[in-house]
């Protein structure tokens, strides 16, 4: 309850250090959104269900709902907005997700992004279909029916291979 | 130009922002000052408001206001309204009771909003929430429509005396008995069509902003309409005459009809903004939403289908109780009548038909138009009748379909619509032969030898959609038109600017509508940008629904393109010294005919607004058309969609094996869109039949209640899913369109549910056919490997 009581965290953003004072309770996805303005990232639950909200810390996908900002101290973190160089080409996933329609509202798509570059860390640049869609238990799209989105990431998977962008982000 | 022209699997051009999280939805709007509002919401189903205690909660840190029914009623707010009169079959008209934005006196069902806290942080405002003391005098409760009417049930409103709103019909009830006499075979069937909960991934959101200088209000809502709301919350709620309320609904994280109704949160936010002196922001917690967006379906009803000797149809008749919950919210009375009984025909010729529909109120959320809206209940009646009753006649589903099809066109329904294209055998044909429909038996045979059950199901639906003739909706009720609204602005230097009264929250209208552009002008769509969502930009428009964009949306803005040619012919004969019947416009270049004379499209469009070549006297400067078009016929989009299912006999588990979508859409601007449309309304009513279910138990609790417990389809219950179109063109709108968003929603349950009983053959499944369901039904058939 100690609504007034800020606290302090340092933690790295897309590549830039930051310092914020945050109510304890504050969680990853208020400190990115509201402070850091950074609205890229959705909130679409309230239970850990959705991933709209999901984002790297330390190079691994969570859901920035279910993570306190003053437990990422030191963290390198990576939202969707820092995914490719403001400047420079977009992410192969990115453009994967463009080129196979694998988006409609839009709402869903930076989580759905983010985890789909985590699949690949994991699972490789070959994906099939079946592991796509086990590995997509976490996020939740409304409109799509997830085709388009599946066909997607396992473009987006192979176009990662060797790419520039691919690996600066997994740096 | 054909690259980016009607046709074209154009990539879409609003993808850029959100693939690259730079989309401006309206949570990610924040105001100068704004505070937060949080609401405080019934816990109890049905219960007297006796006291509000408000003051500790006003004396927590942070807290700008709280605020109830009380104050709101004060300050002479209005209610909301439900915009469309339905009669019932005595004459008297609907029974509207008032839905006040924050409740006053007495709480209907739980998450009726009661009370409004505005603080400086969303935090604090739910702190002091919680310190809002309530005395309720809790009251027995009804939740099931079909118990709602029942003698002894709790009364929800004195003006809806056995919370019977209406009792409705359609149909000549005398004409259907004598078909129904003369009947060699009636198939029966009693059905519930689910209570869904729409669940947008993007949760509703308000920001109401008051100008202290100018008296105007700023609403930024997730609304899928924008303008309506505005006329709602002008001339019924009374926040503010309409020139001095703008309403914005920026990029909207997809709305499947639950972000049409005007509901109480943004007119709060609203009025909220003008009491404290600040924005008020209000963004939706996902639980929050099972308890405020408009649920859809809902229905309990009995059918029957009669057949002659031969198998041919002569007669159906439906009663249908309808779930409209505890208030009637904006557009819900229509969706269990004319959106509904009028489908009931399908595909099919059918004589005589005769629905009755009584729709009730119970202590629960209100229930409104969702993706499909009372075409996907009359489906689910029309196409599960039409099954059983082959299986009961011994008969191929698809041959009795078959027997029955519509074949000549137009073609008018005992139930008010007329037909006016279609070749349901087309797209049938195509349908079987995509899924294999032939190879069935020994695919069928296959999961057999690994101990599952296999099953195949279709669903030939029909829609109505272009939503609609004004005159027609007028005189079924409807409290608006239902045209739209295009402007066309052309830039000096050639670029052009569309403003649509449609509002995109998916649908991808800034890429199909700037093709449309790019056809007719011969420009890049690049140069074509799309606006809408703004009713400071866009002067009037009736919103994105009904499958209507297309079709209504873009022949308005046909009309306009029309008008605009032509005002450029006349520019361009005077730059090319010619007569204005001699010039000829194509791809972009206009052109003397008979001559090597011609002038480009941007030295024209320049040409228009410096004016030097024309006098004011004969030409008026400018190059800005715009155009109301009003359809003249609903569209039929219709199709046949086939799923294959395995269910596994120990778990009741059901996988969809094989999904084969096969629809005529009329023209098509962009199949890459269209299939995608596709794709999602499948996972919506594959939703509906496997898993989704919005339950409350007797005490009018939402046992399903968050993402927790409402099971949302995920991407594993899919396979690839096939689908492929045929084309009659729709031959009342100058495209040919006929509307693709909501088919997949109403052609999927049944086609799943067709599958899932001929796999284990009983009829007794309801939706949503969950594993446990599946597992207690096979174990009353005979289908068990056991017992085969």
């Amino acid at each position: 309850m100690a609504a007034d009581k800020l606290a302090a965290v340092s933690m790295t953003v897309n590549g830039k250090p930051v310092t914020a004072e945050v109510d304890p309770r504050t969680l990853l996805v208020q400190l990115l959104r509201e402070q850091l303005r950074l609205t890229g990232t959705h909130v679409g639950c309230d239970t850990s269900q959705c991933g709209a909200c999901v984002v790297h810390v330390n190079g691994q996908a969570i859901k920035s709902c279910t993570v306190l900002a003053l437990q990422l101290e030191g963290a390198d973190v990576l939202t969707i907005e820092g995914l490719a160089a403001a400047d420079g080409p977009l992410h192969p996933m990115q453009e994967a997700f463009r080129e196979n329609h694998g988006l409609q509202c839009g709402y869903c798509t930076p989580g759905m992004i983010m985890t789909a570059v985590d699949i690949v860390r994991r699972k490789g640049n070959e994906l099939d279909d079946r592991t796509i869609r086990e590995e997509l238990e976490g996020n939740i799209c409304r409109c799509t029916g997830y085709h388009n989105i599946v066909k997607a990431i396992a473009a987006g998977a192979r176009a990662m291979r060797g790419s520039s962008a691919a690996v600066k982000a997994a740096e | 130009m054909s690259g980016t022209g009607i046709g074209a699997s154009v990539r879409r051009k609003e993808d850029q922002r959100f693939i690259t999280g730079m989309g401006h939805y309206t949570d990610d709007i924040s105001r100068p000052g704004q505070g937060f509002a949080y609401f405080v919401r019934s816990p109890h189903a049905h219960a007297t408001l006796k006291s509000i205690d408000t003051k500790a909660a006003a004396g927590m840190p942070g807290v700008l206001a709280v605020l109830t029914g009380v104050e709101l009623a004060a300050d002479k707010i209005g209610n909301l309204i439900c915009g469309w009169m339905i009669h019932s079959k005595d004459g008297t008209p609907m029974k509207m009771a008032a839905h006040p934005a924050l409740a006053n006196g007495k709480v209907c069902h739980v998450g009726d909003p009661l009370a409004v806290v505005i603080a400086e942080t969303l935090a604090q405002a739910r702190d002091a929430a919680e310190k809002v003391k309530v005395d309720y005098g809790v009251l027995p409760a009804v939740a099931e429509p079909a118990a709602a009417q029942k003698p002894g049930a709790p009364q929800i409103h004195d003006i809806a005396p056995n919370n019977t709103i209406y009792q409705w019909h359609l149909g000549d009830p005398k004409a259907v008995d004598a078909a129904f006499k003369s009947a060699k075979h009636v198939t029966k069937l009693d059905i519930v069509n689910n209570r869904l909960v729409p669940n947008a991934i993007e949760p509703r959101a308000a920001i109401g902003e008051y100008d202290t200088g100018t008296g105007i209000f700023t609403l930024w809502n997730t609304s899928q309409n924008p303008h309506v709301a505005r006329l709602v919350i002008a001339a019924f709620v009374g926040m503010a005459p309409e020139h001095k309320l703008r309403v914005i609904a920026p990029d909207v994280g997809g709305g499947f009809g639950s972000k049409i109704f005007i509901y109480p949160e943004e007119v709060v936010a609203l009025w909220a903004s003008k009491r404290v002196g600040r924005p008020v922001k209000w963004v939706c917690d996902r639980s929050e939403a099972f308890l405020a967006d408009a649920h859809g379906r809902d229905h309990v009803t009995h059918a029957e289908m009669a057949f002659d000797g031969d198998g041919k149809i002569l007669g159906l008749r439906a009663k249908t109780v309808a779930n409209l919950g505890a208030y009637m919210s904006t557009f819900s009375s229509s969706v269990p009548t004319y959106l509904y009984a009028t489908l009931l025909s399908g595909q099919y010729e059918i004589p005589q038909i005769y629905c009755e529909v009584d729709a009730v109120y119970t202590n629960t959320v209100p229930v409104d138009a969702y993706r499909g809206a009372g075409r996907p209940e009359a489906t689910f009646v029309v196409e599960r009748l039409i099954e059983v009753g082959a299986r009961e006649l011994h008969q191929d589903p698809a041959e009795l379909r078959r027997k029955n099809f519509v074949q000549k066109f137009p073609h008018q329904t005992p139930v008010i619509m007329n037909y006016d294209a279609g070749d349901y055998n087309a797209s049938l044909k195509k349908a079987m032969e995509l899924a294999d429909y032939k190879g069935f038996a020994k695919r069928k045979r296959e999961s057999a030898r690994h101990g599952k059950l296999r099953g195949i199901g279709l669903s030939t639906y029909i829609e109505a959609c272009g939503i609609a003739p004004s005159q027609a909706v007028g005189s079924l009720g409807a409290g608006v038109g239902l045209w739209e609204s295009a402007e066309v602005r052309v830039n000096p230097t050639g670029s052009v600017e569309v403003l649509t009264g449609c509002h995109a929250h998916g649908q991808g209208h800034e890429t199909t509508f700037a093709q449309l552009v790019s056809e007719r002008l011969g420009i890049p769509i690049d140069n074509v940008s799309i606006v809408h969502g703004d009713t400071d930009k866009v002067q009037f428009g009736m919103g994105t629904y009904g499958s209507r964009s297309g079709a209504v949306g873009m022949s308005a803005i046909v009309k306009a393109l029309d008008k605009v040619e032509a005002k450029a012919k006349k520019v361009a004969a005077h730059l090319l010294e010619a007569a204005e019947g001699d010039i000829e416009f194509k791809d972009g270049k206009f052109s003397v005919a008979g001559t090597d004379k011609s002038a480009a499209w941007g030295d024209v469009t320049l040409n228009a607004y410096i004016a030097h070549k024309f006098s004011g006297q004969e030409l008026e400067p400018g190059l800005k058309e715009g155009a109301f078009y009003d359809p003249t016929n609903f569209t039929f989009p219709a199709g046949c969609h086939i799923c294959e299912v395995e269910i596994d006999t120990e778990t009741g588990n059901t996988e969809i094996a094989a999904w084969t979508a096969v629809d005529d859409f009329g023209v098509i601007i962009n199949p890459m869109i269209v299939e995608g449309q596709v794709h999602g309304g499948i996972a919506q009513g594959v939703g509906q039949a496997l898993c989704e279910g919005a339950v409350y138990n007797k005490e009018g609790q939402l046992v399903t209640g968050s993402f927790m417990d409402y099971a949302m389809p995920r991407a594993d219950y899919f396979p690839s899913l096939t689908v492929g179109t045929t084309m009659t063109k729709c031959p009342s709108n100058p495209l040919g369109i006929k509307g693709c968003g909501e088919a997949g929603a109403i052609a999927a349950p049944a086609a799943v549910i067709n599958a899932i009983t001929d796999a284990i053959g009983t009829e007794a499944i309801a939706m949503p056919a969950t594993p446990a369901a599946v597992w207690a039904a096979l174990q009353k058939s005979n289908k068990l490997p056991h017992a085969a």
